[in-house]
């Protein structure tokens, strides 16, 4: 993997000339092998190609609709697909294509944002935790305290203190996601300072926070990007499950958690109202795991899939 | 055996703690005073401070943690604001529907699950095999909310086949429950079996390459014989982690989806008592959820250890 590639060793091995007979196929590590594998896989080209459509969609959602998603026409509440309306009107009279396609920016926004911020978080408590032996014990216990509610409610319980709103949406997933990269790294991390090359760094006197970050995060990161992208994709579907139960972002915005609550509401007329934001809901989770599982056959082949 | 249990009993009390200090810190955290909560925008400042002084909100904060906690212990969370009736009876009863249908969806995950794995890994690259994985992959990103919505517009909308919610309790009227329960069962089952046919599927695949089974098959042993007897008997080993740990999951989708179907279950509740800020139902619902699903995963791992002894050893 990447860091090997800065010892001597590895500098030897990869300058040697190249191998002939039983060696020939074995190509030298490459610090971007991984990208070739990946786009070696069609269901992950193909993922990614989704996901890249989503994106473009949500941040040029402007240019792809004239409709206002929060204008309110009563008057032509309820209309099926039309010309001018692609994929009808809602209760309100606001346009379904131009608020799914300004949903998908909340959907984003809240799946990236808690992403982030649960990875930074919970590789840095699973660092410590594995790393220093003083802190495993308070700190594993906090997060199997927290993995002992099913996630939802969990969410659900910090949503009914802090009230509904975006950011908080962001901060209860945040919570709610952190214990599981926590434990991954921290799983690593006992793993890989038990490592001969890890000794000898603290044996020539490298400084802990150095052998943290360059010796044992460098290894935890391909587990923890590819856990990352399925978060992604947990914290947009309970995004959805909160705003859908009333308890996440509030109802004014366009969300596909509140236009799928709506739809409901709606069902026994207006059919395009839940069908057509929850098919965009699931395309984008279906993209997000399924680009996760190509990022894993090609970061970590050990945990290659068959 | 019997040590190993009770060292996992022993190992339930901080975990517990953690949990209900958990709960007690988010009560904490949330902004307005109780008080003024339940006595609505016209009492005075008179009466919501003799109401502080009656619930104990004035007494040091240690105090109130150890009042609470003792109250936690013994399943008392006090009266539910809204319902005006102890928290602990109205979880109670809407226990049922919610328990019935986490174990409907269990039965439907393994049910369709199981199979699904087990004949994939037979026919391994095979195109049944592709369409499987395909469907269970896209079942597990599926919210099974959605799922519900689509199936409750195609069977109660569209064919009129189904009620499309409610709830009847099964010793009422058996055929009118299972009536009401199948779709909200399927919706939140199908979700979770297409991780567990995937998760059947690789440690089949496993179990299919070891020696015993080509010795099984070597001696003439018919294929069903191998592949369920042999095979997965030993494949369901990690299923069974998985079938256990996804009952929390399928408890919190439960939630959700008694949204769904109007089902009159715990789940509903808390989502009702969420908009009508009634803060002892949400702590006492999610505590005792939380302490359900910690026991379920105690269960699953001291039947993992009866059943696969090599665990045992291994445990720290």
């Amino acid at each position: 993997m990447a860091t090997t590639n800065t010892t001597p060793l590895a500098k030897a091995l990869s300058t040697r000339p190249r191998q002939r007979g039983l060696l020939r196929n074995i190509t030298p590590a490459s610090r971007f092998y991984w990208v070739r594998v990946l786009l070696a896989n069609p269901m992950a080209v193909a993922s990614g190609l989704t996901l890249l459509v989503i994106i473009t969609a949500a941040a040029a959602a402007p240019l792809l609709t004239s409709h206002d998603p929060t204008f309110l026409n009563p008057g032509i509440r309820l209309q099926g697909l039309s010309g001018e309306h692609w994929l009808g009107t809602d209760g309100n009279g606001s346009d379904v294509f131009a608020r799914i396609i300004y949903g998908a920016r909340v959907s984003l926004l809240v799946g990236l944002s808690v992403m982030l911020f649960a990875a930074a978080a919970g590789a840095l408590l699973g660092l410590i935790s594995g790393y220093y032996q003083r802190f495993d014990t308070p700190i594993m216990r906090v997060m199997d305290g927290l993995m002992s509610f099913p996630s939802i409610l969990l969410a659900i319980a910090i949503m009914a203190s802090l009230g509904p709103s975006t950011t908080n949406v962001i901060i209860a997933l945040t919570v709610v996601y952190i214990p599981s990269i926590a434990r991954l790294v921290r799983g690593m991390t006992l793993v890989t300072k038990q490592q001969a090359y890890v000794e000898s760094a603290r044996a020539i006197g490298v400084r802990d926070h150095v052998i943290l970050r360059r010796y044992i995060f460098a290894n935890t990161l391909s587990p923890l990007i590819v856990q990352c992208t399925f978060v992604v994709a947990f914290a947009i579907i309970s995004e959805a499950s909160l705003s859908f139960l009333g308890a996440g972002v509030p109802p004014g915005t366009p969300t596909w958690g509140n236009m799928l609550r709506e739809g409901q509401r709606f069902m026994q007329i207006s059919w395009w109202l839940a069908v057509f934001p929850g098919s965009a809901l699931f395309m984008l989770v279906l993209a997000l795991n399924l680009f996760g599982d190509g990022l894993r056959d090609a970061l970590d082949p050990r945990m290659r899939t068959r | 055996m019997l040590t190993y249990i009770l060292r996992r009993l022993i190992l339930l009390v901080p975990v517990i703690a953690i949990v209900g200090t958990i709960v007690f810190v988010l009560i904490h955290l949330t902004p307005g005073d109780p008080a003024a909560v339940m006595l609505g925008q016209d009492a005075t400042a008179e009466q919501i401070e003799r109401l502080r002084d009656g619930l104990g909100l004035n007494d040091p904060l240690y105090l109130q943690y150890l009042n609470w906690f003792a109250g936690a212990v013994r399943l008392d969370f006090g009266d539910s604001i809204f319902l005006g009736q102890p928290v602990t009876e109205a979880l109670l009863a809407r226990a049922q529907p919610t328990l019935l249908l986490t174990l409907y969806a269990l039965t439907i995950q393994v049910l369709i699950g199981v199979p699904a794995g087990v004949i994939a890994s037979v026919k391994h690259n095979s195109l049944l095999d592709r369409i499987l994985m395909v469907l269970s992959i896209s079942g597990a990103a599926i919210p099974s909310f959605f799922l519900g919505i689509m199936l409750i517009l195609f069977f109660a909308v569209r064919l009129n086949w189904l009620p499309s919610g409610g709830f009847v309790s099964v010793f009422d009227n058996p055929i009118e429950h299972f009536k009401r329960m199948i779709l909200p069962a399927f919706a939140l089952g199908f979700t979770s079996a297409g991780l567990l046919a995937r998760l059947v599927r690789s440690s089949m695949l496993d179990v299919l390459q070891e020696d015993y089974i080509r010795t099984a098959r070597a001696k003439g042993l018919p294929q069903r014989v191998m592949v369920i007897r042999h095979a997965l008997r030993n494949a369901l080993i990690p299923a069974i982690t998985v079938i256990g740990y996804s009952l929390g999951g399928l408890l919190g989708g439960a939630v959700v989806t008694e949204t769904v179907f109007t089902i009159p279950g715990m789940g509903r509740l808390v989502v009702q008592s969420v908009a009508r800020r009634d803060f002892p139902v949400i702590q006492g619902a999610i505590l005792l959820i939380a302490a359900f699903y910690v026991l379920v995963n105690l269960l699953v791992d001291v039947l993992y250890v009866y059943i696969d002894p090599r665990v045992r050893y291994g445990n720290d």
